[in-house]
């Protein structure tokens, strides 16, 4: 997996995958949406919301795809055949957050983070856990390119180090410095109830915040 | 262009005093604002429904009866009814008979709501919230259709031309599809025919306006008329005199507010400075003068093209009197503004809907 990253497929087409779809497409990234409805509906969420992404199903979608990005509710997760996603350098930008989405039995026992227990129940190996401290209506206007004094930050967390370098690059192009985490389980640190959940952080506020983790900027 | 109020009936605790007005208190206070919006000439009323102290309206029909019956004029809402753990068929009743009261005065916006707290209150599971939504919307719509009610779902048992009364006396409740910002909530409002209820609670006033633009391309696709492709927005609002003294009002019951919310949700409180941003020109959050609050509606309308725009008032316990206040400025001062501009063609014109004459009690026009 050393090649750069180029075509993203975005499973969920609600607020947060058209809003990190947005951005992608910005960067220069090449995006399919793919959602829980039929792809013309999701056409027309693409074509208003996110334009220049594309719309398909979520198996044609994944098929060509250099990378996931799951942004659909938890709850939807098992609507994802980990099939299409065998292989796949996949981010993890969801959250388990059960005063808004109610409790899900397998995530209420997470010691380790809800994003381990997605790479678990998936059954896949390359899994990358960001996005999901931002707020879907921050991403956007937080944006600044690399030396720019308000550059804001964000946080990588992955086993493998070369899944973590390839998303932190994409994570810079769209306009954040990048923080990896070595570990998925640091990931935990990001979740809702952690003071960086929604909080607009800057790089060195990351990593002042995250501890126990060996944290190395990308 | 229409201007209206939003309220949940707030009886949390005031930041700078520390105290708390009762529960009750809180529900009376709801019923006297929607009597001085109507004085201030404001169009329409919306009441929120939830199940907490703070927010101690659990059941906006009773209320929105009560200030039926000291009003006229103003169009009287819930804002929203949380539709997926209550029975469709009661609401509509319900609502029904507020209309009848109110001389057919009655609309309401069905949705999920941001607060799950109904769900095991009334035994459902949330898990289970597409296929409730989905289900009750559909029955809800089928009983303002039809007085005898023949209708079959997965949520409950079939209905064979049961008779649901009262019936609305000026035809069909006018019921806005809720929808929090969700691309799919919002082509959902286009499937079904239905006009959209929607929000900008702070960062940009405009940059979620792509809905809208998605919601009339959609509502095309489907083949709605006009009629049915109406766009209403709520957004946090406080008004004085002067605008930089209503900021600073303000503050301290948003941040109140917001870390309540934060608290039970997990997030930190926002910063002033999103504040000072959110409320700036262009800013989600309808705080200022008249002048100030009538420009950002004018911008928000030459993106969002609404038809009504209200304001959500009553939040972080901002002391009543001051609440009063702001309904007066946004009736008297901001709607003649905005309508100078768009102006003031209702919405019951808009949906062809016959504009009701102000009977009283007694039935002599008034």
């Amino acid at each position: 997996m050393t090649v750069p990253i180029n075509r993203v497929a975005i499973l969920g087409a609600g607020r947060v995958g058209t809003s990190i779809a947005r951005t992608l497409v910005d960067a220069g990234y090449e995006v399919t949406l793919a959602g829980s409805g039929r792809p013309a509906n999701v056409e027309m969420i693409a074509a208003f919301t996110a334009p220049g992404a594309s719309a398909r199903w979520a198996h044609e979608a994944t098929a060509d795809a250099d990378l996931v990005i799951l942004a659909l509710p938890l709850h939807r997760l098992s609507s994802v055949n980990p099939v299409v996603l065998a292989g796949k350098l996949v981010i993890d930008a969801m959250n388990y957050w059960p005063p808004v989405d109610g409790t899900i039995a397998a995530f209420e026992d997470a010691p380790a983070g809800s994003s381990v227990v997605v790479r678990e129940l998936l059954g896949i190996s390359h899994l990358v856990k960001t996005f999901n401290h931002t707020g879907y209506h921050d991403l956007e206007p937080d944006r600044r390119p690399a030396g720019h004094p308000e550059r804001l930050g964000m946080a990588v967390a992955g086993d493998v180090a070369q899944d973590v370098a390839l998303v932190a690059e994409l994570i810079n192009r769209i306009g954040y410095e990048p923080v990896a985490l070595d570990r998925l389980e640091h990931g935990q640190q990001l979740q809702p109830g952690t003071p960086l959940f929604g909080a607009r952080p800057t790089a060195d506020d990351i990593r002042r915040s995250v501890t126990s983790s060996v944290v190395h900027s990308a | 262009m229409e201007l209206g109020i939003g309220a949940f009936g707030d009886a949390s605790r005031d930041p700078r005093t520390g105290t708390r007005i009762s529960e009750a208190q809180a529900v009376r206070n709801v019923v006297e604002s929607i009597v001085v919006a109507e004085q201030a000439g404001l169009d329409w009323f919306g009441l929120g429904e939830h199940h907490v102290p703070d927010f101690p309206v659990s059941a906006a029909a009773p209320v929105l009866a009560a200030a039926a019956q000291v009003t006229n004029r103003i169009k009287l809402s819930s804002a929203v009814t949380v539709l997926s753990t209550d029975d469709p068929v009661r609401i509509y009743e319900q609502y029904s008979t507020v209309d009848a009261i109110s001389n057919g005065r009655v609309e309401m916006i069905p949705g999920r709501g941001s607060s799950i707290e109904s769900y095991p209150l009334f035994g459902y599971d949330l898990q289970d919230y597409d296929r409730l939504f989905a289900d009750k919307l559909d029955l809800l719509l089928e009983v303002n259709r039809s007085a005898h009610v023949t209708w079959e779902g997965t949520t409950r048992p079939t209905l064979t031309g049961q008779y649901v009364p009262p019936r609305a006396e000026h035809g069909q409740i006018p019921i806005w599809l809720g929808v929090g910002g969700n691309p799919n909530s919002v082509i959902r409002a286009a499937s079904l025919g239905l006009p959209m209820a929607t929000g900008v609670l702070g960062g940009s006033a405009t940059r979620s306006s792509t809905n809208a633009q998605l919601y009339r391309h959609a509502a095309q696709q489907f083949g709605n008329t006009p009629e049915q492709t109406l766009i209403m927005l709520g957004s946090p609002g406080f008004l004085m005199q002067d605008g930089r003294q209503a900021r600073e009002a303000w503050w301290p019951h948003w941040r109140q507010f917001m870390k309540t919310v934060g608290e039970q949700r997990g997030f930190l409180p926002p910063d002033r400075a999103s504040y000072e941003r959110d409320t700036a020109a262009g800013g989600g959050l309808l705080i200022g003068s008249p002048e100030e609050i009538a420009e950002r509606i004018l911008l928000m309308h030459e993106h969002w093209g609404h038809v009504r725009q209200y304001i959500h008032i009553d939040m972080g316990a901002v002391p009543q009197k001051d609440l009063l206040h702001a309904i007066e400025l946004f009736g008297t001062e901001v709607r003649p503004l905005v309508q100078r501009e768009l102006g003031n063609t209702s919405v019951d014109q808009l949906i062809g809907r016959a504009s009701m004459p102000a009977v009283s009690v007694s039935g002599a026009a008034s």
